[in-house]
């Protein structure tokens, strides 16, 4: 156990630190620091000094740990654009893309699951087929065609609910929330269902498949022979054996859900990260731009580390702890 | 299925014609046994042949600006009473017919798509046959690059390339850069599923006697690789393509709907949605949906083709 842990954290420093090497090179290389503060009258000799006060000049490992270092500390510099600390606006935008990609989650996993082991329950039925063949355009749609056909059908043409914004929210402290408002719950509705809609479709066709898989192996038959009830057999041995491959995609697909809060956001108006990220690519604003990638990777990471984890949970053989699979 | 009477009869001869024993084979039975596909396979003929033949097909050039007209804006569909014949499916506020610019934003998309898919396939067939072949230190680096990689989503690595050569080519003054900016984040965001397969199957061929032969009278490694370890792991790849084909598309419609793609001059499909999503609210519908419909369309069609060639080349399905 100790070993396996010792080594999934190893990796996920790795990947940290790779993420925030191409951060600092987008930060540094790409766009020109010192240009981006000074005016365009600014002199040679002006440029030089300011270049040598932000240490421009020092070697190059010394400027990533430096980099590292300001990170590490929640510092990310200042937005070319908005002349406001990175870490700032981050931390405002934060509570809209979390409280949009954690519901979009529950609604995904919980709906996702229950429609999947039905559908592999009654393979034959009339319900499940034209659930699984939905499923089949919700897999191929991209994302921003969905945002708009939710838009046209429930704000445009039957005014139902508010096609952009988070409506009024409730603040505590840093923390802000739309779930305790009227119009707050409503702007939410569209935009959880445009970002879970991808990943709902997904975990619905995984879980049917492997629960499909596991239908027909020996240990079920066995378990019918025994005379267990349908409900123990679909649910305490075919579920469970069931469970391994979803928890790592769904894991994985945790990272999607950020990809496609992107889009979302863009399409509702959500004032989130990937609204602020967009801003910032159109705009060459490099600072927030690597920051963005820095919090990304780290959310990659964790998730990463909670799957590895949760294998303990659901799969006894790894609690031996003796063998460590190939991954 | 070998000790069926029927395959036997089959057997390619070598007087009969290329067609007739294309309509003997096992993927040209798995076709027509499957309506689903041949509809996906009708409708991707007919879109991309429309794409092919924009300026032959469409009704108006939406790029001439002289021969747009303001008093054309806003129309709608023919079959509404304001509509015309002459604008099959309305026109934007500009009165640039719509069914035209779908036409020639289909084709973009299509071609962004295509060269997109092509590029991520050379950089990724040429990583995996050297990963495979050489194996060691160039292995592990290109694989991890490769791991690295896959943990972060397409999409996010391709905002991310074309924000970083936005502000390394200077942005958006050209709009053939910005095209190349496009196909450029596209093929390096697509690779890694390539390159894996690739690594795969020239692992193994790597050890087998052909190429034991080939070394053996002194082919050099690029020869070796390309005119013959190539060939045999190609088939895979081709499957990849297909269904890449449609993530590429949705790549770029979505970067050009967020507004970091395409310029509304030379408008993808996606861009001709962005440009509609800002008129849906003043009833115009139809500068949004119509776009909208046709992307959804090829994707589909194009993804159903994918799964059924998938599944029609998966020896374990036989």
């Amino acid at each position: 156990m100790l070993a396996y842990l010792l080594r999934s954290l190893t990796q996920a420093t790795l990947v940290m630190l790779a993420v925030a090497f191409i951060a600092f090179s987008m930060f540094r290389y790409v766009g020109d620091p010192v240009a981006s503060i000074v005016g365009q009258d600014a002199t040679l000799k002006d440029r030089q000094e300011l270049a040598e006060s932000l240490g421009l000049n020092d070697p190059f490992p010394l400027q990533f740990a430096r980099f590292l270092g300001n990170a590490v500390q929640g510092d990310f510099g200042v937005s070319y654009r908005q002349g406001r600390p990175v870490a700032d606006l981050l931390i405002e935008r934060l509570p809209a893309t979390i409280e949009l990609a954690v519901l979009s989650a529950i609604v995904a996993l919980g709906l996702g699951l229950v429609l999947g082991i039905y559908a592999a329950l009654n393979r034959k039925g009339v319900i499940a087929n034209i659930v699984m063949s939905l499923s089949l355009i919700g897999v191929s749609l991209p994302t921003f065609l969905i945002g708009i056909g939710l838009i046209f059908l429930f704000s445009v043409y039957l005014r139902w609910l508010p096609s952009f914004g988070r409506g009024d929210v409730v603040a505590f402290g840093w923390w802000t929330t739309g779930l305790l408002t009227d119009s707050g719950r409503k702007s939410l509705i569209m935009p959880v269902i445009t970002l879970g809609f991808f990943q709902l479709t997904l975990i619905m066709r995984l879980v049917r498949a492997e629960m499909l898989e596991v239908m027909r192996t020996e240990y079920i038959k066995f378990a019918r022979a025994r005379g267990l009830s349908d409900g123990s057999v679909h649910f305490r041995h075919a579920l469970r054996n069931a469970m391994v491959p979803v928890i790592t995609i769904t894991g994985l697909q945790l990272g999607s859900i950020i990809a496609f809060a992107i889009v979302t956001e863009t399409v509702f108006n959500w004032p989130g990260l990937g609204a602020l990220f967009v801003r910032s690519v159109e705009v060459v604003d490099i600072p927030v731009m690597a920051a963005y990638l820095m919090f990304v990777g780290l959310v990659f990471v964790v998730v990463n580390l909670i799957v590895d984890m949760l294998y303990f949970l659901v799969d006894p053989r790894l609690r031996g702890g003796a063998t460590v699979p190939a991954r | 299925m070998s000790d069926s009477p029927a395959s036997a009869t089959g057997k390619p001869e070598p007087s009969r014609s290329m067609l007739a024993r294309m309509r003997d084979s096992d993927i040209w039975h798995s076709f027509t046994r499957s309506w689903i596909t041949m509809i996906a396979a009708l409708v991707t003929f007919i879109l991309i042949f429309s794409a092919i033949f924009a300026h032959q097909i469409a009704p108006n050039d939406p790029f001439n600006l002289a021969s747009l007209s303001l008093l054309d804006g806003g129309k709608p569909p023919f079959w509404s009473p304001d509509g015309e014949w002459r604008f099959p499916l309305g026109t934007d506020q500009q009165g640039r017919c719509v069914l035209s610019s779908i036409l020639f934003g289909m084709r973009i998309s299509l071609i962004v798509g295509f060269l997109g898919v092509v590029l991520a396939a050379v950089i990724g067939i040429t990583l995996g046959l050297v990963s495979g072949y050489l194996g060691g230190t160039v292995d592990s680096v290109i694989m991890r690059i490769a791991d690295v990689q896959l943990t972060f989503p397409a999409i996010l690595i391709a905002l991310l390339i074309d924000g970083t050569m936005r502000a390394l080519v200077g942005t958006a003054r050209s709009e053939v850069l910005v095209f190349w900016v496009l196909v450029v984040s596209i093929g390096l965001s697509f690779w890694v599923q390539y390159a894996r397969t690739v690594r795969g199957s020239t692992m193994v061929e790597r050890n087998k006697e052909y190429v034991q032969a080939a070394r053996l009278i002194g082919l050099g490694r690029v020869t070796i690789l390309f005119r013959h370890v190539l060939p045999n792991v190609i088939g895979p790849v081709l499957v990849i393509i297909t269904i890449n084909m449609a993530l590429a598309i949705i790549t770029e419609a979505t970067l050009s709907f967020l507004g970091v793609g395409l310029p509304p001059t030379e408008p993808s499909l996606g861009t001709l949605i962005r440009i509609g999503n800002e008129f849906l609210f003043s009833g115009e519908w139809w500068v949004v949906i119509f776009p909208g419909l046709t992307l959804a369309a090829l994707v589909l069609a194009i993804n159903l083709l994918g799964d059924w060639l998938r599944d029609a080349l998966n020896p374990k399905l036989r």
